[in-house]
């Protein structure tokens, strides 16, 4: 028996020869080392087995000469013991680790925003056109738990907390620097700007460089606290104290020490090179009266002027949760599916904790209002909002806004490998590599988000006003937009929602 | 098929109201002979009149009007009154036969005080209790459904063309300073006489044509507050909407109106500093009663009608003057056929509100 089992790759480089020219572009593109020049014989050679598929060389290749193939190596078939699963265990016998992925579960679990329909006007009221008539996409987060006073002439006194205030319903969600580059975090933050909305600095501190956003900042104090001081909470918008994460309930984080730099150590104010754990609770967190304590020292720190999120992962008791948090003088609950991305996570915690964002959204948001306590709360749903029709259906759920975070990173160029714990990220987004981290031009990354954004809202202002809704306040909540296919009655009636054809 | 209430309903309709502003009396006729003309606008599903100042010589008590499907409704409903209310009087309401209007339920009338112990012991305001106890009859005693509740003031409402309704309730018998009619369209109904229009809670009641987008939006705020949508209508959700902003938050209904049917953004951040900074907060305040979608209401309460309608002004309406009278309606028609010589005509903007009360109560000439 031998001590490392081989397993064969799960793709193939294939290379058109008549096409190729030698270039040499593809072996330097790719920091996995895939690519070779093969002096003898004059061509270029491909390590089948070190490929991710991130697809750096097939869209960069000048001559289009390269594709990945899935590779038709087979195991004996087995519906039961699949190839991954066979391979699993193979290298979990190899390591005796534990099996680390990256980004969002890939599983063919049902996806639920799939399974919903939107309404749209027709005969008994209009339909309206937002090329003419104006579409309203603002909103603010917070509580809206105003007591109605008058000032002596009579007028009405502004009575609401402090929130914050979004052009359109789509919020950048935490990423840390360190998980990613910063020049990601630069295309974050100039778009956020830009769009008028928030980028969020996840739970490795914020870089001085940009402090200049912060008013499209949202700072994340977790359990490992890095980074964490009076200026860096005072350089925000709003401050996210997060407490779980779609990708992984129940852990802390982890970024490998390969990915902390000098500068990554400056920010997040750990030594270089140490692999940065935060732990699985907030040691002063073990129940909610504990998370009311950290919600009121942080207002206390700033003086009662930025809003407190609180971000929890969407596990089986969400609705429960989501009620304490509302108690607890928090001003938003964000609530993270498990199909949420990470930069790291063991694998069979992303596959299997966790529940699907649009069963405990609709969840949350009924529990909220059965208690009379929806006001107190703003909600933001995330992990995964896939496109702009997922965001319009979340919000027709309950979402006061969305948090996108695996489609901001494939608005960079992401192509899904599910790679980034290795620190090689090509497209230069979960890497510290400075050499990597240059083939993402803030310019061009920044603009490709603001693109991805505003096309987002002109489709969410299209649906908006085939449903005769013109402002996104209208849509909040509003589920008889919504109509269920493919579901049960139990799915129905968790969701909240009609099967499609029932009247209204 | 279904009760009235098990679905959602929209529809399409006619309003109009009349006020007359130094406080004068007039019959239900004059509503009759103006809905009239508009007698296309609904499909013989539903019409229904309001009447303020009608009962002066009980204006001191709540005037119920109850549709009972049978006996045991009646005997169920009127042993709650009893627990709560004192009774000063109560009668069946005198009809006539009428061709256009059949099936009808029973339907009384009675004069209410709230019992003092009781309503001391409840620790609620008088109006939160009398609106409390609508409520459970309406949602827990089955065959028994309330439709007027205010003082001084009463619905009468059932399935058929709205003139044929206004007959059938003898309206030339009764004389008020203000009267709003409704004729309906509904796109599907059973024939409830609950389901038709005005919908009233204590002195409020609304007339409203439309189908709004925000309903669910709207309805699921609003039950938060202790509302029980039953009836599935806009025009339902509406008169929560409205008697939770003015009579439970103290709004008054210009600033109601700029919840209801706010401004854009893009026309607030053009008014005056003053004006911004209070629609903006209260867009901020109450953003899930924001009302989108077609609707044109009148509102009437104690002392005054408002007409309101959408902010993209999606459905008509037509304000009109004359001497002490103010007219609100779907159609100019209807106002012309009543009163063809008018002092001022014209159709205020989406989102405006449109506000005529007794002079006695500050209203303007």
């Amino acid at each position: 028996m031998m001590d490392r089992m081989y397993i064969s790759p799960a793709y193939e480089v294939v290379r058109d020869a008549a096409r190729c020219t030698t270039c040499r572009l593809c072996e330097q593109q790719c920091a996995n080392g895939v690519h070779a020049f093969d002096v003898r014989t004059g061509r270029m050679t491909a390590d089948n087995g070190r490929c991710v598929n991130c697809h750096r060389c097939v869209c960069m290749c000048p001559t289009h000469a390269l594709k990945i193939v899935r590779s038709d190596d087979v195991y004996p078939e087995n519906a039961n013991w699949d190839a991954q699963t066979v391979n699993e265990v193979y290298r979990q016998a190899d390591s005796g680790g534990v099996l680390l992925s990256s980004m969002g579960n890939p599983k063919p679990q049902p996806i639920f925003w799939d399974r919903l329909l939107i309404n749209a006007s027709q005969v008994t009221n209009p339909s309206i056109d937002p090329l003419r008539e104006p579409m309203e996409t603002r909103l603010f987060l917070g509580k809206r738990t105003a007591k109605i006073e008058r000032d002596k002439n009579g007028k009405l006194k502004n009575t609401l907390a402090p929130g914050l205030t979004l052009e359109v319903p789509i919020l950048f969600s935490a990423m840390s620097y360190g998980s990613i580059s910063y020049n990601a975090h630069a295309c974050l933050a100039r778009a956020a700007e830009e769009l008028g909305t928030y980028y969020n600095t996840g739970e490795g501190g914020l870089h001085r460089d940009f402090y200049r956003y912060s008013r499209n900042t949202i700072v994340q104090v977790a359990s490992g606290r890095f980074g964490v001081f009076k200026d860096y909470l005072g350089k925000a918008a709003a401050i996210e104290i997060k407490m779980g994460q779609g990708a992984k309930p129940g852990i802390g984080g982890h970024l490998p020490g390969m990915k902390l730099t000098a500068d990554v150590s400056e920010t997040r104010m750990i030594p270089q090179g140490t692999d940065a754990i935060s732990p699985a609770p907030h040691h002063d967190i073990y129940s909610i009266e504990d998370l009311r304590q950290l919600v009121c020292s942080l207002k206390e720190a700033t003086e009662y002027r930025k809003p407190v999120i609180v971000k929890v992962a969407a596990v089986h008791n969400a609705a429960a949760i989501a009620s304490g948090i509302a108690r607890s003088g928090a001003d938003i609950i964000a609530i993270d599916g498990y199909r949420g991305g990470t930069g790291a996570a063991p694998t069979r915690i992303r596959d299997n904790v966790g529940i699907p964002i649009e069963l405990a959204l609709a969840q949350v948001d009924q529990r909220l209002r059965d208690e009379g306590i929806r006001d107190e709360v703003s909600l933001i749903a995330g992990g995964s909002i896939r496109s702009s029709a997922d965001v319009v259906k979340a919000i027709a759920l309950g979402a006061d806004a969305c948090y996108i975070g695996t489609a901001a990173l494939l608005a960079l160029g992401c192509h899904l490998c599910r790679s980034c714990h290795t620190g090689l990220c090509n497209w230069g987004i979960a890497t510290q590599r400075p050499e990597l981290v240059a083939r993402l031009d803030p310019d061009v990354g920044s603009r490709r988000l603001v693109n991805l954004v505003t096309a987002w809202k002109r489709e969410i202002q299209e649906m908006m006003g085939g449903m005769g809704i013109n402002s996104i306040e209208a849509l909040r909540g509003n589920r008889l937009m919504l109509r269920g296919v493919g579901l049960t009655d139990r799915e129905l009636d968790i969701l909240g929602v009609r099967y499609a054809g029932e009247n209204m | 098929m279904l009760k009235e209430g098990a679905f959602r309903n929209p529809s399409g309709c006619a309003i109009v109201g009349v006020i007359d502003r130094s406080g004068r009396k007039m019959t239900g006729e004059g509503m009759i002979e103006a809905i009239t003309v508009m007698h296309d606008r609904s499909n013989g599903l539903g019409g229904g009149f309001a009447g303020y100042g009608i009962y002066p010589h009980y204006k001191d008590f709540y005037a119920f009007h109850l549709f009972y499907d049978g006996k045991e409704a009646r005997q169920e409903t009127e042993a709650f009154l009893n627990r709560y209310f004192e009774t000063v009087y109560s009668s069946q309401i005198q009809t006539r036969k009428v061709a256009g209007v059949v099936d009808e339920p029973l339907i009384f009338r009675y004069f209410l005080a709230p019992l003092p112990q009781k309503l001391s012991r409840s620790h609620l305001d008088e109006r939160e209790y009398v609106a409390r106890c609508v409520n459970r009859i309406n949602a827990q005693i089955n065959g028994a459904y309330v439709f007027s509740s205010g003082k001084d003031m009463g619905i009468f409402k059932g399935v058929g063309y709205p003139e044929d309704v206004g007959r059938f309730y003898r309206l030339e018998e009764y004389e008020g300073y203000a009267w709003t009619c409704h004729g309906r369209y509904p796109t599907n109904t059973p024939g409830w006489w609950g389901g038709s229009h005005p919908f009233g809670l204590l002195d409020f009641s609304v007339v409203h044509n439309g189908e709004i987008s925000s309903y669910d939006a709207n309805r699921r705020y609003i039950e938060m507050f202790g509302y029980k949508c039953t009836l599935h209508t806009d025009t339902e959700v509406i008169t929560y909407i409205i008697d939770y902003l003015v009579r439970r938050q103290g709004l008054t209904l210009t600033e109601a109106a700029h919840v209801i049917a706010a401004s854009f953004w893009s026309t607030i951040e053009g008014k005056d500093a003053d004006a911004r900074e209070q629609e903006m907060l209260l867009r901020r305040m109450f953003p899930s009663l924001l009302i989108t979608g077609p609707f044109s209401v009148i509102l009437g309460y104690t002392g005054g009608l408002m007409a309101l309608g959408d902010r993209l002004k999606l459905r008509s309406t037509v304000c009109a003057e004359k001497g002490d009278l103010a007219f609100i309606s779907s159609e100019e028609s209807a106002i012309r056929r009543v009163q063809p010589d008018l002092d001022r005509v014209y159709s205020p903007a989406g989102g405006e509100p449109v506000i005529y009360e007794l002079y006695q109560k500050g209203g303007n000439a």
